[in-house]
C-alpha cells in the first residue's frame, strides 16, 4: 500500500508541474500585461515599461523560455511571483483561499446532506407524490446552469429588496466594512445566503439523484430485508443499514467535490461579488496577469489530484471489497 | 430490430416523449422561426432602443435596436450546432482514445491514460478562455473543438474499461485469428459494442456543450461578437434584466427548455438501451 501511494504521489506531482507550465507558457505566450502600462496617460517612456515589466518579470521581449526559467526558479523556492502592476502572487493567494472557504464550505456541506437526505426520502417513498415532486424539480435545476441561477436568484433579490424598501438579503460582495462586531457577523451571514443558494441547490439535485438510485439499488437486497426481519425499527434499518451502503457513489463524489471546491465557483463568485479563488481566475485573464493565471491552475491541478485521492481513500474506506483487492 | 426495440421503449416513456416533442418544437422554433418573423438578425430598428414586446417587435429590441426574435433564434441555431458538433467530436474522440488504449494494453494505454489525466488536471476553463477570444482571425469550429477537447475525458476511461472486457470476448478473438488488422477490429467489434453508452454519453454531451458555452460566452470568452449564442444574449440581457427583463427572458428560457429536453431524452435513452443500468 505505501509503495502504491508514493508512485502515485510521485505521478500526481509530475502532472501538476506539467499543468503548470503548461499553463505557464501559454499565458505567457498569448497575454500582453504591457499593454496596461503603454494605455495610461500621460504616457510612460517605453524604457520605464521595459525595467518595470522585468522587475516582475514579465516583458514580453525576453523570451518565453527564459522567462519560464526564472519563474519555475522562484516557484520552487515557494514565490509565485509578481501580479501585473508589482503586488505578490503568494500574498493575493493566501487571502482568496480563504473567502473562497468562507464562501464555498457551507455551501458544499449543505449541498452534500440535503442532497442525500432529498434522495435517501425519495427512495424510501418510491413513486409517492414527493418522490415525484423531488424528481421533477431535480431535472428542472439541472437544465439551469450557474450563472443563469445566481443571475436570477440576484434579480429576485433586488426586486423583493426594492418592494420592501430596504435591503432585506444582500446581493453583492461579503460583508459591509462599516460595520463592526457581532453586526458584522450576522452581516457576513446575510451575504451568504444568495451564493449559498446558488451553489448548493445544483448539487443538491445532482446528489439526491444518485442517492435516490443508489437507495432502490440497496433496498430491494437481502440485508436489508433481514435487518427488519430481525425486528429492527425501520428507521434504525434504513439509515443504519440502507443508507450506509448507499452513500458510497454519493460520498465519492463528495470528496472529489470536496477538494476541488477551491476553483468551482467562479460564476458564483463573479455574480455575487466576492474575490475569491474563481473570480481570480477571470480577473487575471481579463488583466494579463500572467504570474496569477499560472498560480491559480497550479492551485486547481493539486487540488484535483489531491480530490482525486480523498476519493479514492474515501472509497477504500468505505467499500470493505476494495479494501481486500 | 434492435434499434425498433429501442425506439419502443423510448416513446413508452412520458419523460422522454415529452423531451422529443419539446426537442423538436425547439428546433424548428430555431430553424423555421426566423423566416416566419419581420426582420432579420442582422437589422437594426433605429426608431426603437430597447422597446418592449409589442406586436412588430415580437420579442422587443435590444440597445442598439436589434430585434430580440430574430437575434435570439439566431444564437439558438448557433447554440444547437455547436452543442450537436462538440458532442460528435468529443463522443467520438473518446470512443476512440479509449478503445485504443482498452485494446492494445501496454504502453498506448499508458500513454493514452496519461494524456487523459492530464487534461483532466488542466483547467478547462482557463485554457478555452485564454485562446479563444485570440481566435478573432479565426471561425466558432475552433471554439467548437476547444470544448470538444476538453469533454471526452471521463468517457474514454469508462470506454476503456469496458473495452478491456470486450478484448475476451469470443468474435474478437476470432476476428483476431482470422488476421483481420487491430485497427479494423476496433471500429468493426469493439466501438460497434459500446453504442449504446456511446449514444447515451453523445446525447448529454450534447446538453453539457450548449450550456459550456453559454457559460465561456458569459464571460466573453466565448462566441464572439458580431455573432451570437444564447451565451452571449443571456450575458448582455443579464446586465440590463431588471429593468429590461425581455433581453434576458427569451434567451435564458429557451436555453433552460433546450438544455431540460436533451437531458429528458437523454434519460429515456438511458432507460431505455440500458435496462439494468440505475445511474
Amino acid at each position: 500500500m505505501g509503495k502504491y501511494l508514493l508512485r502515485r504521489l510521485a505521478i500526481n506531482a509530475i502532472l501538476v508541474v506539467i499543468a503548470a507550465s503548461l499553463a505557464y507558457v501559454l499565458a505567457a505566450s498569448t497575454m500582453n500585461p504591457r499593454a496596461a502600462y503603454q494605455a495610461r496617460q500621460p504616457p510612460i517612456a517605453e524604457s520605464v515599461i521595459d525595467a518595470t515589466l522585468d522587475a516582475y518579470n514579465l516583458n514580453d521581449k525576453t523570451p518565453v523560455i527564459v522567462r519560464y526559467g526564472t519563474w519555475a526558479k522562484s516557484v520552487i523556492t515557494g514565490d509565485f511571483g509578481k501580479t501585473w502592476n508589482g503586488g505578490s502572487v503568494n500574498d493575493e493567494m493566501g487571502r482568496r483561499i480563504f473567502v473562497s472557504l468562507r464562501l464555498l464550505l457551507i455551501g458544499t456541506l449543505a449541498g452534500f446532506v440535503i442532497g442525500v437526505a432529498f434522495g435517501a426520502f425519495s427512495a424510501v417513498r418510491q413513486y409517492k407524490l414527493s418522490d415525484r415532486l423531488i424528481g421533477v424539480s431535480s431535472f428542472v435545476i439541472m437544465a439551469l446552469p450557474v450563472f443563469l441561477l445566481a443571475t436570477l436568484l440576484a434579480m429576485a433579490t433586488y426586486n423583493l429588496n426594492d418592494a420592501l424598501g430596504f435591503t432585506l438579503i444582500e446581493y453583492t460582495g461579503e460583508y459591509n466594512p462599516k460595520l463592526a462586531g457581532w453586526d458584522q457577523f450576522v452581516n457576513r451571514l446575510n451575504h451568504l445566503i444568495l451564493p449559498t443558494i446558488s451553489l448548493s441547490l445544483g448539487s443538491i439535485a445532482f446528489y439526491s439523484r444518485i442517492q435516490r438510485n443508489m437507495m432502490l439499488d440497496v433496498l430491494g437486497q437481502d440485508f436489508v430485508r433481514t435487518a427488519m426481519a430481525k425486528g429492527l425499527r425501520r428507521r434504525t434499518a434504513l439509515t443504519k443499514h440502507a443508507l450506509r451502503t448507499a452513500l458510497i457513489p454519493s460520498a465519492t463524489y463528495f470528496a472529489f467535490a470536496f477538494g476541488t471546491m477551491f476553483t468551482g465557483a467562479i460564476f458564483t463568485e463573479k455574480i455575487f461579488a466576492w474575490h475569491g479563488m474563481g473570480a481570480w481566475l477571470v480577473d487575471a485573464i481579463n488583466a494579463n496577469d500572467v504570474n496569477s493565471v499560472a498560480a491559480v491552475t497550479f492551485f486547481t491541478a493539486v487540488c484535483v489530484l489531491f480530490a482525486a485521492f480523498l476519493s479514492d481513500l474515501l472509497v477504500a474506506a468505505l467499500d470493505p471489497r476494495v479494501r481486500v483487492s | 430490430m434492435r434499434s425498433k426495440v429501442v425506439l419502443r421503449r423510448l416513446f413508452r416513456n412520458k419523460q422522454a416523449r415529452y423531451g422529443t416533442v419539446a426537442l423538436i418544437l425547439l428546433i424548428l422554433l430555431a430553424y423555421i422561426g426566423p423566416y416566419i418573423g419581420p426582420y432579420d438578425w442582422t437589422d437594426k430598428d433605429f426608431l426603437a432602443f430597447m422597446s418592449a414586446p409589442d406586436g412588430d417587435h415580437w420579442w422587443g429590441t435590444g440597445a442598439i435596436g436589434q430585434d430580440m426574435y430574430a437575434v435570439t433564434l439566431r444564437g439558438m441555431q448557433k447554440s444547437i450546432i455547436i452543442g450537436l458538433l462538440v458532442a460528435l467530436i468529443a463522443t467520438g474522440l473518446a470512443a476512440v482514445v479509449g478503445a485504443f488504449a482498452g485494446y492494445f494494453g501496454g504502453w498506448v494505454d499508458k500513454v493514452l491514460m496519461w494524456g487523459v489525466d492530464l487534461l483532466l488536471v488542466l483547467p478547462s476553463f482557463l485554457i478555452i478562455a485564454i485562446i479563444s477570444p485570440r481566435l478573432k482571425g479565426g471561425t466558432w469550429l475552433w471554439f467548437v473543438v476547444l470544448l470538444a477537447a476538453f469533454t471526452w475525458m471521463i468517457t474514454s476511461r469508462v470506454v476503456r474499461s469496458m473495452t478491456l472486457s470486450l478484448r475476451e470476448r469470443e468474435y474478437v478473438l476470432a476476428a483476431v485469428y482470422m488476421g483481420i488488422p487491430r485497427w479494423k477490429i476496433i471500429f468493426r467489434h469493439v466501438v460497434p459494442n459500446l453504442s449504446s453508452l456511446l449514444i447515451i454519453d453523445a446525447t448529454l454531451n450534447v446538453s453539457g456543450a450548449i450550456i459550456g458555452e453559454a457559460a465561456l460566452s458569459f464571460f466573453g470568452f466565448g462566441i464572439q461578437p458580431p455573432d451570437v449564442s444564447l451565451g452571449t444574449l443571456i450575458a448582455e440581457g443579464s446586465r440590463n434584466a431588471t429593468g429590461y427583463p425581455w433581453l434576458f427572458a427569451f434567451p435564458a428560457g429557451l436555453l433552460v427548455l433546450l438544455v431540460l429536453s436533451i437531458n429528458l431524452i437523454g434519460d429515456g435513452l438511458r432507460d431505455a438501451l440500458d435496462p439494468g443500468s440505475n445511474s
